[in-house]
């Protein structure tokens, strides 16, 4: 098990790139600790597998280096980095049994038959393979395979970390949770390095301790599930974590307050500082959770006159979409709360309301 | 469930078992009604049942024969197949170097096999050609139109020169279809060159090897223009292969009756080989799944 260092890293499928748009993976520096379990979040395209696969070594970064534990990896094929991975759809060995297949990454290194025989159990028992290991490994489903690929991911305990590849994409959604769970519980006991590849927030929510969002080749934060849901540091990741995402508007900061169409927002004197110093295009962002919607009879105060164009019932919460002037507002109610009428004032918490300058956060 | 039954279907199939009828049942057919007669004329015929047959198997020029195309079918099998599979594994995978061997390895198959025996007969020639006189230049005695040994290595080297392509191109299209993953993981689990080839490529490539291997047996066992145009079976009988003798027979000597029933024995051998080796081969991949 490893902690791995990012230093400086950069990636460019061009050979002589120029702009910031010709990079696949933007200059990044971290650090991820030794036994932690991380998660790359983003859309398609973002540069979560580019960076995987620099991780892994089948890659080699244009910029920067990998470094495991203090030793530079940069350089070396992904055999010699002692990490394994697990791939997006299965990658099985045909002809070998179930039994075979795990025991391959040990056996290919040499390791002794007694020990390899007690991993290849003791991986089947977690992963429920113990009685199709003798089965020949074609013959399985698309579920049982990518198992067997996961248990080959996981039989060696001397890798460094290792890597998931949207792992699950193939898994049927009951099974894809019971597997989730396994990884988890095996992360608990074992705590090897994991870093998960997904483009499904609540997989990411649930597996993983630090989770890394990405953004157009730009790790646009680095956080825990909570800070990520309280403390969005992009308003990409406001908008991607969270169902439904974060509101964003564009918005004036004027007179001691934000401004959306002529509407007042009042702020803290902690936002108006940040701000104060802020150019660029400014945004106010705030969660459906945090907003209050009064309907009825009820005095307008410090809130917003806003129009009730929807309001649906999911069961547990009610989402309610508003509008006024250009902007759309979801806003989550409780199951028992009523909403009367076409029209209502909104209450933002204005230690829940985010600024943005230039999509970062500001306050 | 009841089956639903309308005979009308059978029209369906009737301009297909005509087709079949014409090009491979009735020509089939008129091969088994002279191998059980002796004709002199038309008006003058006489049943002579399994005469022929008897004669054709006791035929010791036969059994030379048989044996000769025996030990050539498997040289080829043997040569083709690995350097073949050898050649797909060292083909480039992207960019220009694709399409261009590709069309290097497709010449081969492309021209007449007449042309072949052709190219192949002059190349070899000691005066004129280039290969022969090659090879006598570095002090090799070679010569192929009296020398068996020679006529055979020159024979057996033309037939890969002409085949080996057709097992590259199945093999590599075999191998293409291998997702870049395979080799990642491979590469990940520590595997060897040698794993990666008899666990991922070698798997990958079994279909197709089936089929090149079929196709390469029933041709090379039914081989005859090349060697016919090349050395004409000599010097001697040394590659009078099979149909060659059967040509002699059928042809040369017009001796029907024999020759239909030493072309149902053929037949039967190359039938009863393709049909042994496919089921063998495709229950040993049943198996290997329960």
């Amino acid at each position: 098990m490893a902690r791995i260092d990012l230093k400086g890293l950069a990636h460019s499928y061009y050979p002589d790139p120029k702009t910031d748009e010709d990079y696949a993976l933007r200059r990044m520096e971290h650090v991820w600790e030794d036994g932690g379990a991380y998660a790359l979040l983003g859309p398609s395209g973002c540069g979560k597998t580019t960076l995987l696969n620099i991780i892994s070594g089948l890659l080699t970064p244009s910029h920067g280096q990998v470094m495991f534990d203090g030793k530079d990896v940069t350089n070396l094929a992904p055999e010699e980095r002692n990490i394994a991975q697990v791939f997006q759809f299965p990658v099985i060995y045909d002809t070998m049994t179930v039994y075979e297949n795990l025991a391959f990454p040990l056996r290919n290194r040499g390791v002794d038959e007694k020990r390899v025989d007690a991993r290849v159990r003791e991986i089947a028992e977690m992963l429920d393979l113990s009685s199709k290991l003798k089965q020949k490994a074609r013959g399985l489903g698309a579920d049982e395979k990518q198992t067997i690929s996961l248990g080959r991911g996981l039989v060696r305990d001397d890798v460094s970390a290792i890597l998931f590849d949207e792992p699950l994409t193939v898994i049927d959604p009951h099974l894809k949770w019971v597997l989730r769970r396994k990884l988890k519980e095996i992360h608990n006991k074992l705590r090897p390095t994991m870093v998960y590849v997904t483009h499904d927030q609540v997989e990411a929510l649930t597996f993983a301790d630090k989770v890394v969002v990405m953004y157009g080749g730009k790790v646009v934060q680095l956080g825990t599930p909570q800070e990520l849901f309280e403390n969005p540091a992009h308003t990409f990741v406001g908008y991607f974590i969270g169902s439904p995402g974060m509101n964003i508007m564009d918005c004036n900061i004027d007179d001691g307050a934000a401004w959306i169409d002529g509407q007042r927002i009042g702020l803290s004197d902690r936002h108006l500082e940040a701000v104060s110093k802020q150019s660029g295009k400014i945004e106010l962002g705030i969660r459906p959770e945090f907003l209050t919607l009064e309907t009825g009879n009820v005095t307008k105060g410090d809130g917003v006159e806003v129009n009730i164009t929807k309001v649906e019932d999911l069961g547990q919460y009610k989402i309610a979409t508003t509008r006024f002037g250009a902007s759309e507002i979801k806003v989550k109610l409780g199951e028992d709360e009523q909403v009367i009428g076409q029209s209502g004032i909104l209450r933002f918490a204005p230690e829940w309301t985010k600024l943005y300058a230039d999509s970062q956060l500001v306050a | 469930m009841n089956k639903i039954t309308n005979n009308k279907a059978w029209f369906l199939v009737l301009p297909v078992f005509f087709i079949v009828a014409i090009s491979a049942i009735i020509p089939l057919m008129t091969v088994v009604n002279y191998s059980v007669q002796d004709i002199f004329d038309p008006q003058t015929r006489f049943f002579v049942g399994t005469e022929w047959f008897e004669q054709v198997l006791a035929d010791r020029r036969l059994h030379d024969a048989l044996v000769r195309q025996i030990v050539f079918t498997l040289s080829v099998l043997f040569i083709e197949i690995p350097l073949g599979i050898a050649v797909a594994l060292t083909l480039p995978r992207k960019g220009w170097g694709v399409s261009a061997s590709m069309v290097l390895l497709a010449l081969p198959l492309l021209i007449p096999w007449n042309v072949v025996g052709t190219i192949w007969q002059i190349f070899g020639r000691a005066d004129i050609g280039l290969g022969g006189y090659v090879i006598n230049l570095m002090g090799i005695d070679y010569n192929y139109s009296q020398n068996p040994m020679d006529a055979w290595v020159t024979v057996l080297v033309m037939d890969v020169w002409h085949w080996t392509s057709l097992i590259v191109l199945l093999c590599y299209a075999g191998l293409r279809s291998i997702p870049d993953a395979y080799y990642q993981a491979a590469k990940i689990d520590g595997a060897s060159r040698w794993a990666i080839f008899r666990f991922i490529q070698l798997p990958k490539m079994q279909s197709v090897l089936v089929i090149g291997v079929l196709l390469r047996f029933m041709d090379s066992f039914m081989i005859y223009t090349e060697p016919f145009v090349l050395t004409g079976g000599g010097p001697g009988t040394a590659t009078t292969f099979l149909s060659q003798f059967l040509v002699t027979i059928a042809v040369g000597q017009f001796d029907l009756g024999p020759a239909a029933a030493f072309s149902l024995i053929y037949f039967l051998i190359i039938l009863l080989v393709c049909w042994v080796f496919y089921t063998v081969v495709m229950n040993a991949g049943k198996r290997e799944e329960q």
